[in-house]
């Protein structure tokens, strides 16, 4: 059977080393079955994390050869074997142990998003139409890659300021729900800071479930809060209608 | 002693963060009770979130003579009988109610013309009955409960694993566990506990199931005392991935077959029809994985060793649009366009019927101040489940065992955590650093579930059985005597030592009631007793340990009320 070298950082906080792995290639393998082989017959304390092995779950997310990518969707054959395959955690984010990563930062940025709250008396009804661009950003599995590239958080560690990208895809399929009433535009460009945003595209590019990310969920939002703060006409049209009230 | 941990207090504790859990975390806290929710990896990658097909409820948006009567009777054949009645019509009965209110909260259903929630055709489902968004429904479902849990502001302890129950006089006392990152122990205190872990599936070679479904839920409430039902009950999912071989296992929505997939061998033969002339694709997951494997069998299968899926006799554009992650799976993983052939499909294993056994109306369990949800219950599926009545199940009995686990906690002061208990466990999770020498725990594993596939697998025989008795034994040995490397730190090794004991516990239960139930009946087919037995139709085998030792006894079913006897009567 074919073999190739897995070349994996091990190690934690306090630093690490590259080690090499050689495992057996069988047809149609992945990264993970890969890294699973290392963990089975080589190195069972090997930190990782994944649940389905399907594109799923978004748990398995990694470097591999410098792409950021889910090792369950990555195939070896993919990959030239004649060199070793580097897999190595996510950069953006602290490392806890090898190939596992310190994500929490997500989950409090969560936090800071109002839920759906439904507009009072609205009638359960809605359109195929209508849902099928929310519909898009209900598919993110949080696998952070698109947080991972975003050289906001990548490269300027803005963690404070700036939610990024996976959390404008939530912002955009509640604010784009049909039946939404709440306002998150001032949350967007305060706590969010989405100005931070100068439309690379990098996180569209690695997104798994290929979610239009920045096309149908940033620059919609940018948009919104263009015209809430800083569209001059659309100023004075709201202070004539308040005043009207 | 327990100033030695951290500790944390609170009145109702979930372990497991699935549909079920979470479900059950939301209606504690709507009952003003302190509600902690553990779960092995990070909020919201549970089991729920592979779940493709949809969520069963008789709203009869499509198919408007669809009613409650209809789902409790299909629920009730599907399970061959077996099933607890008043579970079943819980169910029937609330499902609708518990999708509404999902929507209620902010998940987006595939819609009808007249903008309703779309509901699609599945495996003895009378009526199209599964509310549904793509194949995709459990990520909707679970990222809709986890967003409303994390509002109402549960605490969430992420990739903590629980070690043990702990029980004071016979009741609970709270859990002792550890933190999956430093390996550091942690003490949880609480007047109830809410059990949903979900499966047992990694006892098996070829699964649909993620690391996590090691059987924790149903071998620690074991250990504290709670009884077993009908463990022999193992579904293996009609249609898993089977080539190439790394993804052997990974689910193929049943959703293909409902939305028109055809099922056909080596000679391009259509086989139900030799199965189940009437429903064909759309039998039960018992019938059509038996039909498969005996056609694999038989000399009739695909070129690996399975039988052709094709739904490509629909429009390419409508396969992408309502089996979109199914489409990528085989793109991306097999190199196959399902838009343009046939996939090649096998039995997995999914999903566990039997479990920890609760009463119908609260999800309590047998012992007090237990609760259990999900698939880690048991009594709503009898002896096999139809597809899409798993959500529903999260949904309706995590609801009432989030309210009866709050309800409970009420009514008491918060118990004192015996250290003797909690001693006793650390000293067992310690030991595998402290042996100089010893086999990985993935080396037993991977032992276990070759053992389970090949002698506890879709059809068994005594004498299989009694030869995994066996070597359950060996194992236990061997598991008992695992080495681990490295440090405390995120060590996936040193988890496995651990899980590996559940499902050695688990997977003990299941042969032995396997052994014990000398018919077949559902997902349980005995080659040495192929009919179904009516003295075994109304009896559940139970588990329970006694001095030590894993004892099976029978107990008799309750009969229906004339009522829902009536139900099960009507034809349709």
């Amino acid at each position: 059977m074919a073999e190739a070298t897995l070349r994996i950082f091990r190690g934690d906080q306090g630093g690490g080393t590259m080690k090499d792995y050689r495992v057996p290639v069988a047809p149609g393998m992945v990264v993970l079955d890969a890294l699973h082989h290392v963990q089975g017959h080589q190195a069972p304390d090997l930190g990782l994390r994944w649940n389905c092995k399907a594109g799923k779950c978004g748990s398995c997310s990694a470097e591999v050869n410098g792409r950021p990518r889910l090792t369950c969707k990555t195939r070896m054959d993919s990959l030239d074997l004649t060199q070793p395959v580097e897999v190595r955690p996510m950069k953006s984010f602290p490392v806890i142990k090898d190939l596992a990563t310190d994500v929490s930062w997500n989950y409090q940025v969560n936090k800071k998003i109002p839920p759906f709250q439904p507009r009072e008396g609205v009638e359960w009804k809605m359109q195929q139409h209508d849902v099928d661009r929310v519909q898009e950003f209900r598919k993110c599995i949080e696998c952070f890659l698109c947080q991972n590239v975003c050289h906001v958080l990548r490269d300027h560690d803005k963690k404070a300021e700036f939610g990024g990208p996976r959390f404008f895809v939530r912002v955009a399929g509640l604010e784009m729900h049909p039946l939404d009433g709440a306002d998150r535009i001032p949350l967007l460009k305060d706590a969010l800071g989405i100005g931070y945003c100068n439309i690379t595209k990098c996180c569209t590019e690695v997104c798994p479930e290929e979610i239009h990310i920045t096309d149908n969920a940033i620059i919609p939002l940018k948009e919104r809060v263009v015209d809430e703060y800083y569209d001059p006409v659309l100023k004075i049209v709201k202070k004539i209608f308040s005043a009207g009230r | 002693m327990t100033d030695r941990f951290e500790t944390h207090e609170h009145d109702v504790l979930i372990i497991g963060a699935g549909g079920a859990g979470l479900r059950a975390a939301i209606e504690a806290m709507a009952q003003g009770a302190r509600v902690g929710v553990v779960c092995k990896s990070l909020l919201g990658k549970a089991h729920t979130v592979m779940a493709e097909g949809g969520i069963a409820a008789a709203m009869a948006n499509v198919d408007t003579a669809d009613d409650w009567r209809t789902h409790f009777r299909d629920t009730m054949r599907g399970g061959k009988f077996l099933n607890n009645w008043r579970m079943a019509q819980l169910h029937a009965q609330e499902s609708p109610e518990r999708v509404k209110e999902l929507e209620h909260w902010g998940a987006l259903f595939d819609r009808t013309q007249d903008g309703n929630i779309l509901q699609r055709a599945f495996g003895g489902h009378t009526y199209k009955r599964l509310c549904h968004v793509g194949d995709r429904t459990g990520l909707e479902m679970i990222r809709t409960l986890q967003d409303r849990g994390v509002q109402m502001g549960f605490d969430v302890f992420m990739e903590c694993t629980i070690l043990r129950l702990l029980t004071v006089g016979g009741r609970i006392a709270g859990a002792f566990g550890y933190w999956r990152e430093t390996g550091r122990f942690v003490v949880f205190k609480a007047k109830s506990v809410v059990m949903a872990t979900g499966g047992i599936g990694k006892a098996w070679k070829v699964t649909s199931n993620s690391w996590e479904y090691t059987g924790d839920g149903e071998a620690l409430a074991y250990e504290a005392g709670a009884d077993l039902l009908d463990m022999e009950f193992v579904q293996f999912h009609p249609t898993g991935m089977i080539w190439p071989p790394g993804v052997a296992g990974i689910l193929v929505t049943e959703a293909v077959r409902g939305e028109g997939g055809i099922l056909t061998n080596k000679s391009g033969e259509r086989f139900m029809q030799r199965y189940d002339s009437k429903r064909m694709e759309l039998s039960t997951r018992d019938e059509v994985a038996r039909a498969i494997y005996t056609e694999v069998k038989e000399g009739r299968g695909s070129e690996h060793g399975g039988a052709y899926l094709d739904i490509s006799h629909k429009p390419a554009d409508y396969v992408k649009k309502k089996l979109p992650s199914m489409y990528h799976q085989f793109k991306d993983l097999a190199d196959v366009d399902i838009t343009a052939g046939p996939m090649e499909v096998g039995p997995t294993c999914h999903y566990m019927m039997g479990g920890i056994r609760v009463d119908a109306e609260t999800a309590r369990s047998t012992l007090p101040g237990l609760y259990a949800c999900g698939e880690a219950a048991a009594g709503l599926h009898g002896a096999n489940r139809l597809g899409g009545n798993s959500l529903s199940d999260l949904l309706v009995f995590g609801r009432r065992a989030g309210l009866a686990a709050a309800e409970y906690a009420k009514g008491i002061a918060q118990p004192s955590v015996d250290t003797a208990q909690i001693e006793e466990s650390e000293r067992g999770m310690l030991a595998p650093f402290e042996r100089a020498e010893g086999e990985s725990p993935y080396a037993v594993h991977r032992d276990l579930q070759e053992a389970m596939q090949d002698l506890v697998g879709i059809f068994r025989v005594e004498e299989d059985l009694k030869k995994a008795l066996v070597e359950l034994q060996k194992l236990r040995a061997r598991a008992n005597r695992v080495k681990v490397e490295g440090s405390r730190m995120f060590n996936p090794g040193w988890h496995m030592a651990r899980d590996l004991q559940h499902m050695l516990t688990v997977a003990q239960a299941v042969t032995i009631s396997a052994l014990a139930r000398k018919e077949s009946r559902g997902a349980h087919s005995r080659i040495d007793f192929p009919k179904n037995d009516d003295t075994w139709g109304k009896q559940n085998n139970l588990i329970r340990k006694e001095r030590g030792e894993m004892v099976l006894r029978q107990e008799s079913t309750r009969d229906l009320p004339d009522d829902l006897q009536q139900i099960l009567a009507e034809e349709k």
